[in-house]
């Protein structure tokens, strides 16, 4: 399958633009439409806390399957027509979320104990039914457990569309829908007191979960849906502090993740598409937990680590000014490094200079703190940030007007 | 049209007609989780430009008694009034604040963004946040003192400073009627002081102030009306006449010590 690097490479631009056949072209245009479409909706399952309930959704789609297949062969058709399984399964797959709001609502199980209860009787049943029906060969089974995996091999032009078709009407929905989504997610006591239905809200969520797992069942199947629900917005998160950034990046990433799975997959046909996506997916998650400049592992990191140093150089200032004795090794290495102290831990005259401008900031901070007028400012006081860069200089004027002769700074030190 | 099933309507349910106008009026409310009442046929009525306090010791049904009213939590008996009708055809002159422990302020929003929440029924699902709703989002924010926190992620403000978004939020609203579900709970003595500046402004233009309350030697200072509840309703009036040592001995049982209650000064505080 790998010929030679060029060959190789050349098939995988040919995969990217959608050269590499018919088939491969379905393939890659459907799964990107349902990784945009799980995107934006795993958005607001994550951001409800209820990531799980995906889970239950998703492995109570088997017992429809079968049933389904059952009915349509029973009545002497093929047994394996797509819109007819995706309908069993989106049947069984409600039931099974009916029974477990039920279960939440009318006894004291809490959520996930019932999404437990839900998904194995409902999976147990589907793989039961799924090995009845292989074993008595009824119709044409063969195909039925792809459901599990996911398999884009034979997928028809109808079957595209009709995951396209769905995958859009779940984007819109989830555009349209995406304002009292948000308030429920973040406050649904708020939300139903301004009059949201905050039942029909939810209802709406896991419809929307239920229509993408079921368009989901024929590419990534059943047991990887949910990853594609939930690794897009967890990911997103990582990158904006904001719910319309966050839907956008996380249905981008879901999107890219399908595009670029089907694609790798299509140059490498032994692989299957549906892992494949969640793999591409899943580094997609990884490069943003550890690069992501907003909350990014590596970024947070970085933060700490210049805030400590910058923490150390101004304690180490302060102590010069107030001459007080240094302790710690790191503040003074980093004094002696700036070029504040010499050697043998004498202040240079840049160091005394640069001590005494610290000392005369640490007044000034202290007097906007007992100013209202700066309540924002001073609330952003990291003990680092020199008050000019943040008030005008009039501002500065007057707080230096308020400053006392004997400044309280050095006064610590006497 | 669209968001009609996400927004509840104004199909109001047939009231008694005696209950008056008041902003609020509560008969024989009954809510229950499970087996026991939280709140038991509690009846209440709110005066129109009142400052009321709910007072009573903890789990006497305070923060349930306003999720009740507001509909959030279902009740099992009883008849909820506002403004003489059903709370569904007043929503409009109704605004809330919840505790602020309620909700996860790691949530991905911006400051501006939770007062725009505000405005919901306003925006409807597609209607676009223009100018005007945020020149009023920031107006609440400035009513709070926190015009400059605006473009904040949620989670870097101080506890002070979320009650305050949150009351910013209400104020969005632009209500009849404040409920509200301890304003004053671990906040600042700035944040307390600038809170009750702004309850009163809104009192001063005729706007009713309903809120739970914890810090007993408070209630004479903020408030000129007191509902005490311990699961059921153990006085209600004016503070110079309901809050009574008599009567908070009853509310609180033997929680309240009787030390407590000389430091009140109870019945002697002036209301002004």
């Amino acid at each position: 399958m790998w010929i030679n690097s060029t060959s190789a490479r050349s098939m995988w631009i040919e995969a990217l633009t959608l050269q590499l056949g018919y088939n491969a072209t379905l393939v890659a245009i459907g799964a990107a439409l349902l990784g945009i479409a799980a995107g934006a909706t795993g958005t607001f399952l994550f951001l409800r806390k209820r990531a799980l309930v995906s889970d239950a959704i998703s492995h109570a789609t088997l017992p429809g399957v079968g049933i389904a297949f059952l009915i349509m062969a029973s009545l002497g058709g093929d047994g394996r027509h797509l819109a007819g399984l995706l309908l069993g399964a989106a049947v069984s797959s409600a039931l099974g979320v009916a029974f477990m709001l039920w279960l939440t609502r009318r006894t004291r199980l809490y959520e996930d104990a019932a999404i437990g209860a839900v998904l194995s009787v409902f999976f147990g049943f589907g793989v039961v039914l799924l090995t009845v029906i292989q074993t008595v060969s009824i119709g044409r089974p063969a195909g039925l457990s792809d459901f599990l995996l996911g398999m884009t091999a034979g997928m028809l032009y109808r079957d595209a569309v009709l995951i396209a078709t769905a995958g859009l009407l779940a984007i819109a929905a989830v555009w349209a829908l995406r304002r009292p989504m948000t308030l429920v997610a973040f406050d649904s006591g708020f939300a139903s007191a301004s009059g949201i239905r905050v039942r029909y809200v939810d209802l709406a969520i896991t419809g929307l979960v239920l229509a993408v797992t079921i368009i989901g069942l024929k590419i990534v199947g059943l047991i990887l849906i949910v990853a594609l629900l939930i690794i897009p917005p967890v990911a997103a998160r990582f990158w904006s502090d904001r719910v319309d950034h966050v839907l956008l990046i996380s249905s981008a990433i879901g999107g890219a993740a399908g595009y670029l799975g089907a694609a790798l997959s299509a140059v490498a046909p032994a692989l299957p598409t549906g892992p494949i996506i969640v793999l591409v997916a899943f580094a997609l998650f990884v490069i943003s937990l550890l690069f992501s400049p907003v909350r990014g592992v590596f970024s947070v990191w970085l933060r700490h680590r210049r805030q400590q140093r910058r923490i150390h150089l101004r304690q180490g200032l302060l102590a010069i000014a107030q001459d007080v004795p240094i302790y710690e090794h790191f503040t003074i290495a980093l004094l002696l490094r700036a070029g504040f102290v010499r050697g043998d831990g004498v202040p240079t005259e840049e160091g005394r200079r640069q001590a005494d401008q610290a000392c005369r900031d640490e007044d000034r901070w202290a007097v906007a703190r007992r100013m209202h007028a700066h309540e924002s400012v001073v609330s952003r006081f990291d003990g680092l940030r020199p008050l000019e860069s943040l008030l005008t200089v009039d501002e500065i004027a007057e707080i230096d007007r308020q400053l006392t002769e004997r400044t309280e700074c050095k006064e610590v030190a006497s | 049209m669209l968001g009609l099933p996400f927004f509840k309507g104004v199909r109001a349910e047939t009231l008694p007609s005696d209950l008056g106008d008041h902003p609020l009026v509560v008969r024989g409310l009954t809510v229950s989780y499970g087996e026991k009442p939280v709140v038991f046929s509690l009846d209440m009525t709110v005066q129109d430009g009142s400052m009321t306090a709910i007072i009573g010791p903890n789990g006497a049904g305070k923060s349930t008694l306003l999720k009740a009213v507001l509909g959030i939590v279902p009740r099992l008996s009883g008849v909820v009034a506002v403004y003489g009708r059903s709370l569904q055809a007043s929503r409009r002159r109704v605004a809330y604040v919840p505790q602020r422990a309620s909700v996860d302020w790691d949530f991905p929003t911006r400051v501006l963004d939770v007062v725009l929440m505000g405005l919901a029924r306003d925006l409807g699902l597609l209607r676009p946040v223009r100018d005007r709703h945020r020149q009023r989002a920031l107006d609440c924010l400035d009513r709070v003192g926190m015009r400059d926190f605006a473009d904040r992620q949620i989670g870097q403000l101080s506890g002070g400073q979320q009650q305050r978004v949150f009351l910013a939020r209400a104020l969005a609203q632009d209500a009849d009627l404040y409920l509200l579900d301890e304003p004053f709970a671990g906040v600042d003595a700035a944040t307390e002081r600038a809170i009750i500046r702004v309850l009163k402004g809104l009192n001063a233009d005729g706007r009713t102030v309903v809120a739970v309350h914890h810090d007993l030697s408070t209630v004479g200072d903020y408030f000129d009306h007191v509902l005490m509840i311990n699961v059921r309703r153990v006085a209600e009036g004016p503070v110079a006449t309901a809050f009574t040592e008599a009567n908070l001995q009853t509310t609180y049982g033997g929680r309240l010590e009787t030390g407590h209650v000389d430091q009140l000064n109870v019945g002697k505080i002036h209301v002004d």
